[in-house]
């Protein structure tokens, strides 16, 4: 299988880990330990989604550029619809 | 009465004969045999005995399908078992032995194992030898599997190397069959990039196994010139011999037998190669395995699919046997008939199950006694097929014949295409199952689509090449289609009669010894779906994974319970499609090579010095430096911890992980990524960290120094290195993209060496170049700085303690490593230094209670290690919300504390149970657990770091320490975790 990084073009599977679902980082509240800021890392932390069918993840290419990106996947078939970096898409989760 | 060798004739190359044995014998055969086709050609019928029942058995196929002809293949530590006699290219001085035969393969004993039926049906392990339990291990397991066995490993090491290799391309063409060749010459000559895998070691496939003619040639010519115009073709490669066994996501594994054809490989080759072959689109053109029919005492030897039987006689140049009988459900008997006539010898029966001769046979229906409507009852023969009772309207007759050829129609091999999970579907028309969608652009063509007329493959097959070529965007020119004499026909039909008064005798799984009866048995007992039919009766599970067999089963199964082959089931194929050795995969992953190995800049030195070494992680660490005075190891350690504390030690440190922060915002990124605050360390000092995982629990801890506002080193430990980069590297890309810093992994860079002990200031002055001054006040604990050393040696300097002595650790590029370990010994001796190991620096670590990989484990957090007071509570870090999640700060919970035994020579043991005191040991009075153990020559007591439900509100208690399995059963008492200068006076003098 390859994975097509956006700095190194397409790579093999082998040189790359993966994390998991790719998701941002709750905000924590201005109170730390309010309510609502640890429902929000409980959420990311312990309930992701396990779809079946497409999925975000989070790839390290470990043995290329040492870049994160964002790969979506379909669960079910192991088909790749893209790879992004992670800044990238950091910002656009952002702007 | 046998088979033997026409007298031409074939593609055997009959100027090359090669000379081999079997059991022993000598047979002489022809370059171009398998080892079946020689042996056949020799008049031998009787291959090995079966799983169970130990009945004679022959060649049934000419493939890898092949269920009966498994043999014992070379010899000495390249024996290699339950070889298919069929797939085993003939070479000069092949040796094989037939195999599950004792004493003989004439001579069977344990062919009274067929009296013993009853007792071997199907679910037989669960019904027979359940009781008494006391007796499945020492009487019924060695006796199964002794009887049971087929070929024996070696046992000793495979003397063979393997090797891995990747390949690319745009076209996957699998097998060079006509459709292969057909569909992989259209997307070359569009300019696609094409690999060509062929099982076998010359392209054909199925043409060289019929008398076909295509452009008014034979066959086979019409095969190799289609080879030799694609091997002229830059962007074609062909693998011969390569079998792709797998597929998996987006690649698929191919078996390439580089030397499997010769006695031993030669020089430098590898036996088999194991390909990772990345394709962009797949043609699925592996063809088809004919299908036996159920009869009964269908196993002898003798009886041969129709196909085979027509291999043997066109591409080996082999009858059979002199008197044949056809049983067909298909045309292809008819086919078998008419090869037979060609080469002069006539069928004394064709019985067909259908009502009428298919119209295009007139020839055979004119030379052959056909019987229509018919149906074999049963088969005579000691140790082979000698006579055949047939029925047809309702008359019964008998004939004398060698060679029975079955056809019960076509299973399109379809297994690559179900290793995506694509469930196959049924088909009416071929009565066979069809690859169900085309995952992951894997198209099937030929026979493996289903279609079987010669003129129709080509067609499809050019289309579908044509349209994986299109698709990476090459425009295929019309595709120019051989003109072909056509005498396939398209289509097979099937049909069964299973026999339930003889069904004990109606093998359906002849590798596996299950039969018509075993169906009906399961049936019975209620194993009725496919998946429990096969594990009920372990259809299908043997080497050639019911190739052969599971359709026959499956409707058999249809039958009695009324239901439809679809609606009973398909089972899936599971890679690998043909067996392949584990050295393959391994490839050159072994020994040495299975790992790769750290080592750090004083490994040779240390080696000299008879330092054993041992692993963390990948790295090689030094554990000990022995001399001569010492009694044992633990001497050893014992004087090394002594050295430290009373004098000067140095050991490496190398293996710590280093990574490099620097940016404007670098203090920033620390505070986050860290729980506690590491841009409170003013440049020119170390500070301590701990990070966390989000969740709240710990990941590592260690040193941060800082050489400059925009410039830290994060020393994280050796085993958790890797993972805790990868964790900033995401922190800074993924989480906070805007800050300013950057990273850089620079563990192998640097070789860093600790200098411990009271006497280690006037070793690290003597190193450092002037004017710098090493005191307590100029450099005290905790001081960094980059400087240089030894006259201009660029070097950091970090005044850090892990063994509780003033110390400090001392880095220079990796290259300067072993040379600066030569200096510190050699300015040291005058104030008696002596190198130590990791052993020594685990005792003192021990005795200074710092956590390390058996508390850092991933299951504590910072308030069991009793870090809470080290983190900072009023900034977001990673973990912060969920670390003060109150269960995680629950008294009671498992913590960290010491433990002394009350008699010091009691010894500890890391993994022991902490229980209480004058209760009886259970998981109710378990109170947690010791994590790292040592003998401390300094206290002169074994002492321990434990984890103690409650523990640091127990300090003082008396608690039972239990080692049931290593057989300790101590009192001991709880302490603080840290056995030697609590206070922490000692770095500071």
């Amino acid at each position: 299988m390859l994975i097509n990084c956006p700095y190194c073009g397409p790579r093999d599977l082998l040189e790359f880990t993966v994390k998991g679902e790719a998701r941002a980082r709750p905000d924590a509240a201005a109170d730390l330990d309010s309510e609502a800021s640890r429902a929000g890392f409980v959420d990311a932390v312990y309930l992701r989604d396990n779809p079946a069918g497409r999925h975000k993840e989070h790839w390290l290419h470990a043995s290329g550029c040492q870049s994160w990106l964002v790969i979506e996947r379909d669960t079910r078939t192991h088909e790749i619809f893209g790879a992004s970096l992670v800044a990238s898409d950091a910002e656009g989760a952002k702007s | 009465m046998s088979g033997f060798r026409l007298a031409d004739g074939g593609l055997i190359d009959r100027s090359r004969p090669l000379k081999f044995t079997f059991d022993g014998k000598a047979y002489t055969g022809y370059a171009g045999d398998t080892l079946a086709s020689a042996l056949l050609a020799n008049g031998v019928r009787l291959f090995g005995r079966s799983f169970k029942y130990h009945r004679p058995r022959g060649v049934l196929s000419a493939g890898h399908e092949e269920p009966n002809a498994l043999v014992e293949l070379r010899e000495g530590a390249r024996r290699e078992p339950n070889v298919k006699a069929t797939a085993v290219e003939l070479y000069d001085g092949l040796v094989a032995r037939s195999q599950n035969r004792w004493p003989s393969l004439a001579f069977d004993a344990m062919a009274v194992n067929g009296l013993l039926k009853p007792i071997f049906s199907a679910g037989f392990y669960y019904k027979t030898f359940m009781w008494p339990a006391s007796f499945w291990e020492k009487l019924y397991e060695p006796v199964i599997r002794r009887a049971a066995g087929l070929g024996r490993a070696s046992g000793v090491e495979d003397p063979d190397t393997y090797e891995r290799s990747n390949a690319f391309c745009d076209v996957l063409v699998v097998g060079a069959g006509p459709a292969g060749l057909m569909a992989a010459l259209t997307a070359a000559r569009a300019g696609a990039d094409v690999i060509l895998c062929e099982d076998q070691p010359r392209v054909g496939g199925q043409l060289l196994s019929d008398r076909e003619f295509i452009d008014g040639r034979p066959a086979p010519e019409w095969a190799v010139s289609a080879a030799a115009e694609l091997a002229a073709l830059p962007n074609v490669r062909i693998m011969l011999r390569t079998t792709v066994t797998a597929a998996f996501d987006g690649c698929f594994a191919a078996l390439e037998r580089v030397s499997d054809h010769y006695p031993e490989p030669s020089a430098f080759q590898p036996r088999q190669r194991f390909w990772r072959i990345v394709a962009k689109r797949t043609i699925l053109a592996a063809g088809s395995t004919e299908r036996p029919l159920a009869f009964p005492d269908n196993d002898r030897p003798g009886i041969m699919l129709s196909s085979a039987v027509r291999t043997y006689l066109n591409r080996f140049g082999v009858a059979a046997g002199r008197v044949a009988a056809i049983y067909t459900s298909t045309d292809d008997g008819w086919l078998t008939a008419r090869d037979f006539l060609r080469a002069g010898l006539t069928p004394v029966v064709l019985v067909d199950t259908r009502a009428s001769a298919p119209a295009a046979f007139a020839d055979v229906a004119k030379a052959v006694p056909i019987m229509l409507e018919g149906a074999v009852l049963g088969t005579e023969g000691a140790k082979g097929l000698s006579a055949i009772i047939v029925a047809a309207g309702g008359a019964q007759k008998r004939f004398e014949v060698d060679a029975l050829a079955v056809s019960g129609g076509f299973n399109p091999a379809i297994q690559l295409a179900s290793h995506f999970g694509g469930k196959p579907s049924w088909s009416e028309n071929i009565s066979a199952f069809l690859a169900g969608g085309t995952a992951q652009g894997v198209e099937p063509a030929g026979a493996a689509a289903g279609v079987f007329g010669l003129a129709e493959i080509f067609a499809e097959a050019a289309a579908a090449g044509a349209a994986c070529a299109a698709a990476q965007g090459f425009a295929a020119p019309a595709p120019k289609l051989p003109t072909v004499a056509q005498t396939s026909t398209a289509g097979s039909l099937a049909a069964w009669r299973p026999n339930p008064a003889k069904d004990g005798k109606i093998f359906v799984d002849f590798q596996h010894d299950v039969t018509a009866s075993d169906v009906v048995l399961a049936h019975r007992e209620g194993y009725r779906s496919v998946e429990h039919l096969k594990r009920y009766t372990t259809l299908g599970m043997a080497t050639e994974q019911g190739r052969t067999a599971n359709i026959s089963a499956l409707a058999m199964m249809a039958q009695l319970t009324g239901r439809t082959i679809p609606e009973t089931g398909v089972t899936l194929a599971r890679p690998p499609v043909v067996p392949l050795a584990l050295g393959a995969v391994a490839g050159d992953h072994r020994r040495g090579a299975f790992r790769p190995v750290r080592e750090t800049a004083i490994h040779a030195l240390s080696s000299e010095a008879g330092a054993p070494f041992v692993d963390v992680g990948q790295w090689k660490r030094p554990q000990y430096f022995p001399i001569p005075e010492d009694a044992d190891l633990a001497a050893t350690a014992a004087r090394e911890v002594e050295t430290v504390r009373t004098r000067v030690g140095v050991t490496d440190v190398s293996t710590l992980g280093k990574i490099e922060v620097l940016g404007a915002d670098a203090g920033v990124f620390l505070d986050r990524v860290c729980a506690t605050r590491a841009s409170a360390i003013r440049p020119g000092r170390c500070g301590y960290f701990v990070m966390l995982r989000e969740d709240g629990f710990m990941m590592d801890d260690g040193m941060i120094a800082r050489f400059a506002p925009d410039h830290f080193l994060v020393y994280a430990s050796t085993a958790h290195a890797a993972s805790v980069y990868r964790h900033m590297l995401f922190c800074r890309q993924a989480l906070w993209p805007e800050l300013d810093v950057n990273l850089a992994a620079v563990t192998d860079g640097w070789a860093q060496f600790a200098i411990a002990g009271p006497r280690s200031p006037a070793v690290v002055q003597a190193l450092v170049d002037a004017p710098r001054a090493i005191t307590r006040t100029v450099f005290p604990p905790m001081s960094a700085a980059e400087l240089t050393i030894c006259d201009g040696v660029p070097a950091r300097l970090c005044a850090l303690s892990f063994s509780g002595e003033r110390a400090f650790e001392v880095a220079v590029p990796a290259g300067y490593g072993a040379a600066l370990f030569r200096r510190i010994l050699d300015v040291g001796a005058a104030y008696g230094i002596a190198p130590y190991g990791s052993e020594a620096m685990g005792v003192m670590r021990i005795e200074k209670g710092h956590p390390a990989g058996s508390e850092i484990n991933g299951q504590t957090t910072a308030y069991d290690l009793g870090l809470a007071r080290a983190l900072s509570k009023d900034k977001d870090h990673i973990g912060r919300v969920l670390s003060a999640r109150p269960a995680l700060n629950d008294r009671k919970r498992a913590r960290l504390v010491g433990l002394t035994p009350l008699d010091p020579n009691d010894r500890l043991r890391a993994g022991a149970h902490v229980v209480e005191t004058g209760v009886a040991p259970s998981a109710a009075s378990d109170l947690g657990w010791l994590s790292s153990a040592a003998w401390s020559p300094t206290l002169r007591s074994f002492i321990a770091l434990g984890f103690v439900s409650g523990g640091p509100d127990r300090l003082g208690d008396e608690v039972r320490i239990f080692d049931p399995v290593r057989g300790g059963d101590c009192a001991a008492r709880i302490v603080a975790p840290c056995f030697y200068d609590p206070n922490g006076e000692r770095p500071r003098v």
